[in-house]
């Protein structure tokens, strides 16, 4: 057989842009290599050629059941849109996006409703100045106005993070880890096969994947936007330099993965489409919930190769606290570093006693806060001073408590995070 | 030759898989005749234990050519994935030149550098094709490799050559017939997955996987044949840390098999558990739940 002729394969260049039409991605090559399939293919036997369409068009199973959908819709009229109903069964396709016009408003205060509390700080159009951006790093973001927020968020976008590193099975030629016969041999022909001059080599280090879980539920309301903004602007810095994998999901009601959305270049087009992928802004905490379906769906894909797991919630939570412990254990065992980040940390008197957190604190290894831009560079100093020490003392904890694992709870006592010794900051 | 082992329509695959007892969907069908056929690597998905790997084996079989297996891990490097040399043998070929009086360094370094002293891992290999039949690669678990690992890759899977600096380029006489799995515990890199044919191994279905394991443990009683695949269906349907896959069903038939069961009975499922599930708190799950699960594996079964 031959690759199809010029009518069908106007429709397949016409059904890969459709696909492109939904945000499928789809390459020149992949749609030639379609074409080609559909020479090998009967284009009357409708389930191969959904098929071959699919496999050679589609590389995630996530995109599938919206590839099936446009699938469907495309090639209907032309009576091949006809598939066994199990084919289609499992491709119920989320709802078509809200226009939820959200998280560019979160966190900023609505302007009528203003705490009297503190009063609004002249708006004055400036460049920031080195001791208003002191000034502006120990300001609590529930506290900053519109202007400061703005301000804060073009800091943010300046800092330079230092990703904690670790070290990876594969080596480079510096540095005298392990002998590198390939090059030691080479160097010896010069002196008639005399291995005289010796070529040695060192593991590589690599930054540690970063996985994000923000809470965006009501409590957290005020401080969503900065931290989303962090995120976005760390993700960035990653995306530049390299081999940096940084994962962001948002939880309340519901698991959501932004990974993709945050990538956008833009802040705010990045920020907008957060809004409307994410459906439980502002809502209820079900953190023990999110963080089950975490580790069922996405824990073995993201955390791989020691990955930092950051949680920031206030750790008010309605569902179950056993639940909570439960699932905080488990994502503990499978990362390398699981860091709480508390917004609330950085309120005068605060004590962490709400039941979500008495529940999962067993199972954190550092409680930091999150509430000004400098609790969050004093983050990205912990993520990287965090490769020596501390982490050891956590696995011989671990194996010290072998004998009665049967108790969670005394086995908990032995592990009280490391906390920042300051509950409050000045 | 090799042409005409490769079946002629994805309904053909279909049956030759099954005649080297493998039981694959339609659509798995279509992918691996194309990828066949096209000439393009096979990437497939799946969780654990769906069959990922033993469909290369039975591919193999079928195409009645060698199967060469690379099982990727982090810091998978050139000397391991592709070839390397003989360094000893090189060492001893210098004194030995020494002691007949050869002392032309460019006559040492071409004699040193032969294909002899070449020792050629998976990739290299897969260049080779034997009695004129390419082999089939299997690279395994490609999650479990680094970037700088696919990105050889690459290069490799598209232009079929390897270049060795003190030899040369070396080309692969026929394409090799590539197989990638992925247990996704990282994302593949996109660049790679274009150019592979991609399917999804999803769990089976009761039917398939009644046929499974009727096909792969010769002389399971029916009933009990029935009756675990049942269990285990209604099993995947809880929710589970790790789901068992079809590896663990054949091997819990196989234990039953072994303890001379021939229908299920509660007790013997709490005593086996641990064959289909390998987490402590899934085991704990399934066995309070082990009642309602027989129940409703022994409902009447509709074949």
């Amino acid at each position: 057989m031959t690759a199809p002729g010029g009518q069908l394969l106007s429709h397949v260049v016409a059904f890969a842009r459709a696909l492109r039409a939904e945000g499928l991605v789809v390459t020149p090559a992949q749609t030639a290599t379609f074409a080609r399939a559909l020479g090998e293919i009967s284009i009357f036997d409708p389930v191969a050629f959904f098929h071959a369409a699919q496999s050679s068009l589609v590389t995630r199973r996530e995109d599938q059941p919206r590839f099936a959908e446009v699938f469907r819709k495309f090639w209907h009229s032309f009576g091949l849109g006809r598939l066994p109903s199990e084919l289609l069964s499992r491709t119920t396709i989320p709802p078509k996006k809200e226009q939820k016009a959200r998280p560019s408003e979160v966190g900023k205060e609505p302007p009528s409703s203003g705490e009297s509390s503190h009063q609004a700080l002249p708006m004055v159009d400036r460049a920031l100045t080195f001791s208003e951006a002191e000034v502006l790093k120990h300001k609590r973001f529930d506290l900053m106005t519109e202007a400061e927020l703005e301000a804060a968020q073009r800091l943010l976008y300046t800092f330079a993070w230092n990703p904690p590193e670790r070290h990876t099975r594969r080596m480079k030629s510096i540095g005298k880890e392990q002998l590198d016969l390939r090059l030691s041999f080479r160097r010896s022909l010069k002196h008639q096969g005399e291995l005289i001059d010796l070529a040695w080599r060192t593991h590589k280090t690599k930054p540690r994947p970063l996985v994000a879980l923000a809470d965006v539920s009501g409590s957290m309301e005020r401080y969503a936007r900065m931290l989303l903004l962090f995120l976005h602007a760390f993700g960035l810095q990653h995306a530049r330099s390299t081999a940096r994998r940084v994962e962001t999901f948002t939880f309340g009601t519901r698991l959501t993965r932004i990974t993709h959305t945050l990538k956008k270049r833009s802040v705010d087009a990045a920020l907008s489409e957060v809004g409307q992928q994410v459906k439980d802004w502002s809502g209820g905490t079900r953190i023990g919930g999110c963080l089950h379906s975490f580790n069922q769906t996405w824990a073995r894909r993201v955390l791989g190769q020691g990955a930092v797991v950051l949680v920031i919630s206030d750790g008010w939570d309605q569902g179950e606290p056993e639940l909570l412990a439960f699932e905080m254990e488990r994502l503990q065992k499978s990362c390398y570093r699981l860091i709480w980040l508390n917004p609330l940390i950085g309120t005068p008197g605060y004590q962490p006693l709400t039941r979500g957190l008495v529940a999962a604190m067993p199972f954190i290894d550092e409680f930091l806060p999150v509430h000004n831009l400098s609790s969050l560079e004093m983050l990205v100093e912990a993520l990287v001073e965090g490769q020596g020490s501390n982490v050891k003392s956590r696995r011989s904890n671990v194996e010290g408590q072998g004998s009665n694992v049967e108790s969670r709870g005394s086995r908990a006592k032995s592990r009280r995070p490391r906390t920042v010794p300051r509950w409050t900051i000045d | 030759m090799i042409l005409k082992m490769i079946p002629s329509s994805a309904l053909e695959t279909q049956k030759a898989l099954e005649a080297h007892h493998y039981i694959a969907d339609k659509g798995l069908s279509v992918a691996v005749f194309l990828a066949l056929k096209l000439g393009r690597p096979l990437l497939l998905e799946g969780e654990p234990g769906v069959g990922k790997t033993e469909i290369v084996k039975v591919l193999a079989q079928m195409l009645s050519t060698r199967l060469i297996r690379l099982q990727c891990y982090e810091g998978l490097d050139i000397s391991s994935a592709v070839y390397e040399w003989d360094y000893a043998r090189q060492m001893m070929q210098i004194r030995l030149m020494e002691a007949t009086g050869e002392r032309d360094q460019e006559r040492v370094r071409h004699e040193v550098f032969g294909t002899e002293f070449l020792l050629k891992r998976p990739l290299l290999q897969a260049l080779e094709s034997v009695d004129g039949r390419a082999p089939v690669l299997l690279i395994d678990e490609l999650d479990r490799a680094d970037e700088e690992f696919e990105a050889f890759l690459l290069e490799f899977l598209s232009d079929w050559q390897i270049t060795v600096p003190e030899v040369g380029t070396l080309r692969a006489e026929r394409p090799p017939v590539v197989v990638i799995t992925s247990n996704r515990t990282r994302e593949i890199h996109d660049a790679l997955k274009r150019r592979c044919m991609y399917y999804w191994i999803d769990y089976p279905s009761f039917e398939k996987e009644y046929r499974i394991v009727r096909e792969k443990v010769p002389g399971v009683p029916e009933k009990l044949a029935q009756q675990a695949v049942a269990f285990v269906q209604e099993l995947r349907k809880q929710d589970l840390y790790k789901a068992p896959g079809v590896a663990e069903t054949l091997d819990w038939v196989s234990s039953l098999m072994a303890l001379d069961q021939t229908a299920l009975s509660i007790t013997v499922i709490e005593e086996t558990m641990g064959v289909l599930l390998k987490y402590q708190d899934d085991v704990l799950k399934a066995k309070n739940q082990a009642q309602s699960l027989l129940a409703r594996a022994q409902m009447p079964a509709v074949l």
